[in-house]
């Protein structure tokens, strides 16, 4: 495991050095530079982890040659089940085929360049076993409540969206499912990608990730019915009360509701309205509302409190009533992951660091606790890293080879928030499972 | 396991399901392997129809015990768990042998001791769970107190009432995914805390475990060992059990079903008129008949016998690859109730005559109405020659066409299929289906 997350570190940066490399022939300045780099940071990473990790013997010498890795040529030609023994093995891949994309799969049971040669032998001879649990979320999934973007464009104002799905999944991995090793990154174009990589979430089954996906799974994103997010029970569990109070309510009321003015136009209200069973009620504020022209900038404060007083006032009366303030704040902010990715092992996601083949922007880590001040629109894109090494020159000191650029932050979080920690784990794991193993095998000889 | 408040262990406890840890060191006489093979497959054959029927957990319950019930008795009382222990491994011998086999012993094994679990007494679920050496631990009444909101939160959620008596266990999420995908547990830092009421999933999805490992190893030593080594004995009787579920008419009980869902692709193929066979194959083949063909297959099926539940599931098996299951509720499985008198006017409509279906005017995309009269000719004979008519008896049924008698070149196309003669003469496709029953297999009593 953590051969390949620091391998694919490795690869990414080469990649960078590639692309650029075979964008710019012209500038042989920029990219041996570049190329420079790639090889020093790839060595460093080789030396870090085979430092300690190479001579522990418990350690699974076929591991990274079992990882499936798929290339996306030019042309949107892909590769799929690349799989290397070493960085340098991969390094050499990179360079030599220059993919615009690189993604990374799942451990197989066999390396997968050679699982044509196991295909008769049955059927559980090739399968994946091992594989991070993995989301993937996308802004465009969001498309019929956000107004300020279309497509798969993102702004500062749709962006808390995001924040929003990255608070909320990453308190339930941790709190509810007591995963430590997160890693959130910025796809580079429309999203956020999610890893995690704790052993015991790596060797989860399909069945256990689709309960969590399950879990975390509440919009129900029907084209037919108004009614997105389905709460049912008389009351809520606790992960989504804990959701709702502590995220989901703060950012409807304070940041999206005004940002995407979601009560100053017909068309956007009437949506909201549509939540309502009660048909008096909807009329009611319709009216109410349409009848009120005068322009004022706490068109959101007002027209939102009037529908919550009403809708409660009533609670009484109606079933479930005072349920839609709930559900139209769960339909507007509730984060809306995509399942299929998450639920098998063998689904594929872009590798941390990548550069996204349409944007140019790399997909960088992000702390989840800041994620609010996190600027996509501001992540380093390829052309500027390559100007940033240019002007700045690189520097020597192969330990912070890109601390000069505006990707040293990132990499230095990455390494200490996560890499760090997460090697640390892994050691320790291996460590106590080669100790017992000693031990009951020293248990057996006594017997 | 450990049980925190309820230190008492019944000792005298004892629980009739077995979890089959081990083949059991018993002499079996051949004859009883086997009938103790067929009567379990009986059970499990009809927890599969239960399944596919779509019935509800109360009403598999229901149908796991008498299952059960009926076809695991033996005379002899002390005999009954050894009936059940040697069947479930003669069987698992069966199914080892390839992977679909395999995965539908499990699951329905599976589904069997879910049902079984769930009708033992408390104190003998807990011996279970004992004897699956369970490592959880029961909630101390500390750490009950500590989470006590969450948890009645969350029995609230799924409208349970949780008392204080309930017994919680900590469990790694893990082992209860059905639990968590619903969220009817509290999880915190990676525990699921789940109610003796829900234990059932757990006990279960370890049962199904431990299955689908021996399974495999069972295979292993089925293809490295056994078989060779049973050649003469007992090889040919596990290959011959594990066809016949494959077989089109296994455990059928005349008495009551009329026709059922499994046998319905054969019988169609052996006893539907030419009209029905037609409508028939292209709902398999296009997963979807417009409202005619609905009407006029519909109602024949329901004419020789097929029952409102089986007829649902029939057609959403269907429409449910074309249109998706949640539109067919919505906008198809009216009509089929319609059509058994269970919607609107609540008139139990009658299968169509040959009469009304030859009056029928079909249009563009419509699959009903009469072949013989509707059909271009070489297309009729082209689907007359896939029922095997040929050569003489063709021509007959032809030169009938041609003269607009196609009632007589049905009974024409009956006769040559089933050589035998048809006096009456075809005027209802539900005659044309009972008459070829009665010849082809007469000892059924069928009333229609």
């Amino acid at each position: 495991m953590e051969k390949d997350l620091n391998g694919a570190v490795d690869m990414q940066i080469d990649e960078c050095g590639q692309n650029k490399h075979s964008r710019n022939q012209e500038d042989q300045d920029f990219s041996s530079n570049i190329l420079k780099c790639t090889m020093e940071s790839s060595s460093l990473m080789q030396t870090f982890v085979d430092g300690y990790h190479g001579k522990h013997p418990a350690q699974d010498q076929s591991y990274l040659s079992r990882r499936e890795f798929s290339f996306t040529l030019e042309n949107d030609i892909y590769l799929r089940f690349q799989s290397f023994k070493n960085a340098n093995e991969m390094e050499q891949s990179v360079k030599e085929k220059c993919p615009h994309k690189i993604d990374i799969g799942p451990v197989y049971s066999i390396d997968p360049v050679k699982r044509h040669a196991y295909a008769q032998s049955g059927s559980n001879g090739f399968a994946p076993v091992e594989r991070e649990l993995v989301f993937d979320i996308d802004i465009s999934e969001y498309n019929d409540v956000r107004y300020c973007c279309t497509g798969s464009d993102i702004c500062l104002d749709c962006w808390p969206l995001m924040a929003i799905a990255i608070k909320v999944i990453d308190a339930a991995l941790r709190d509810d499912f007591g995963f430590n090793h997160i890693l959130w990154v910025y796809s580079g174009r429309r999203g956020v990608h999610c890893w995690v990589c704790d052993s015991k979430a790596r060797r989860l089954s399909n069945e256990q990730r689709s309960s969590i996906a399950d879990y975390l799974h509440v919009y129900k994103g029907s084209e037919n019915s108004s009614k997105k997010a389905s709460l049912t029970g008389s009351v809520l569990h606790p992960f989504l009360v804990r959701s709702y109070t502590n995220v989901l309510i703060d950012y409807f009321e304070k940041k999206l509701m005004h940002s995407q003015k979601l009560f100053s136009y017909e068309e956007r209200y009437q949506k909201i309205l549509g939540v309502i069973p009660d048909e008096s009620i909807v009329t009611e504020l319709h009216d109410k509302w349409k009848a009120d022209r005068k322009s004022s900038s706490c068109f959101e404060e007002n027209r939102w409190n009037q529908l919550k007083s009403l809708l409660q006032s009533r609670k009484q009366k109606v079933q479930g009533l005072r349920r839609c303030v709930e559900e139209i704040v769960f339909t507007y902010t509730y984060p809306r992951i995509d399942m299929e990715v998450s639920k098998h092992m063998n689904h594929l996601l872009k590798a941390p660091f990548c550069v996204h083949p349409k944007t140019g922007r790399v997909c960088v880590p992000m702390d989840p606790q800041h994620c609010d001040s996190f600027d996509p629109t501001a992540v380093p894109t390829l052309s500027k890293l390559l100007e940033e090494l240019n002007t700045g020159g690189w520097k020597a000191d192969t330990e912070n080879g890109w601390s000069g650029t505006s990707l040293g932050e990132s990499i230095q979080f990455f390494r200490s928030s996560f890499l760090q920690p997460l090697l640390k784990t892994c050691r320790e794991e291996m460590e106590s499972s080669y100790n017992a193993k000693v031990q009951s095998n020293k248990n057996s000889l006594n017997w | 396991m450990e049980i925190i408040r309820s230190q008492k262990k019944n000792e005298t406890t004892s629980t009739n399901l077995s979890l089959y840890r081990s083949a059991p060191v018993l002499e079996v006489r051949l004859d009883d392997f086997e009938l103790y093979a067929i009567d379990r497959l009986r059970v499990l054959k009809g927890i599969s129809d239960g399944l596919s029927r779509g019935k509800k957990p109360d009403e598999m319950e229901k149908l796991v015990n008498e299952l059960w019930r009926s076809n695991m008795r033996h005379l002899d009382a002390s005999q009954i768990t050894n009936k059940d222990i040697i069947s479930h491994f003669v069987l698992r011998l069966v199914y080892c042998r390839t992977e679909e086999l395999r995965k539908w012993f499990l699951s329905m094994e599976t589904t069997l001791f879910r049902y079984r679990f769930r009708i033992e007494s408390p104190e003998s679920q807990r011996v279970l769970m004992a004897e699956f050496q369970l490592p959880y631990k029961a909630l101390s009444h500390v750490e009950y107190e500590g989470v006590k909101d969450k948890l009645v939160q969350v029995s609230r959620s799924i409208g349970q009432t949780s008392t204080v008596d309930t017994l919680f266990f900590k469990v790694p999420f893990q082992e209860v995914p059905e639990l968590v995908a619903n969220r009817r547990v509290f999880l915190l830092k990676g525990n699921a805390y789940v109610a003796m009421n829900q234990v059932a999933s757990i006990v279960v999805s370890h049962f199904r475990s431990n299955l689908s490992k021996a399974l495999v190893l069972t295979n292993r030593k089925w293809t490295s060992t056994i078989r060779e080594q049973e050649k003469g004995r007992l090889t040919p009787i596990v290959e011959a059990l594990s066809s016949s579920y494959l077989g089109p008419d296994y455990s059928q009980s005349r008495e009551i079903a009329d026709i059922s869902l499994k046998d319905i692709d054969q019988l169609a193929n052996s006893s539907f008129p030419l009209c029905m066979r037609h409508l028939f194959n292209r709902l398999r083949e296009d997963h979807h008949l417009k409202h005619g063909g609905r009407m006029q297959l519909g109602l024949f099926l329901k004419g020789v016998g097929l029952r409102l539940e089986d007829a649902l599931a029939f057609w959403r098996a269907e429409f449910s690859q074309k249109v998706g299951s949640e539109r067919f509720e919505k906008e198809y499985a009216y009509t089929v109730r319609h059509n058994y008198g269970k919607e609107g006017k609540r008139t139990d409509y009658t299968p169509y005559s040959c009469q009304k279906i030859i009056s029928f005017t079909p249009s563009v995309g419509d699959h009903h109405g009469c072949p013989y009269r509707h059909f271009s000719e070489d297309n009729l004979r082209a689907a007359l020659s896939t029922m095997g008519i040929g050569g003489r008896a063709m021509d007959d049924v032809m030169d009938k066409v041609r003269n607009h008698h196609y009632q007589l070149a049905c009974t024409l196309t009956f006769e040559a299929i089933h050589s035998s003669s048809c006096d009456t003469g075809i005027n209802h496709p539900n005659q044309y289906f009972s008459q070829s029953r009665k010849l082809l297999s007469p000892k059924d009593q069928l009333s229609t």
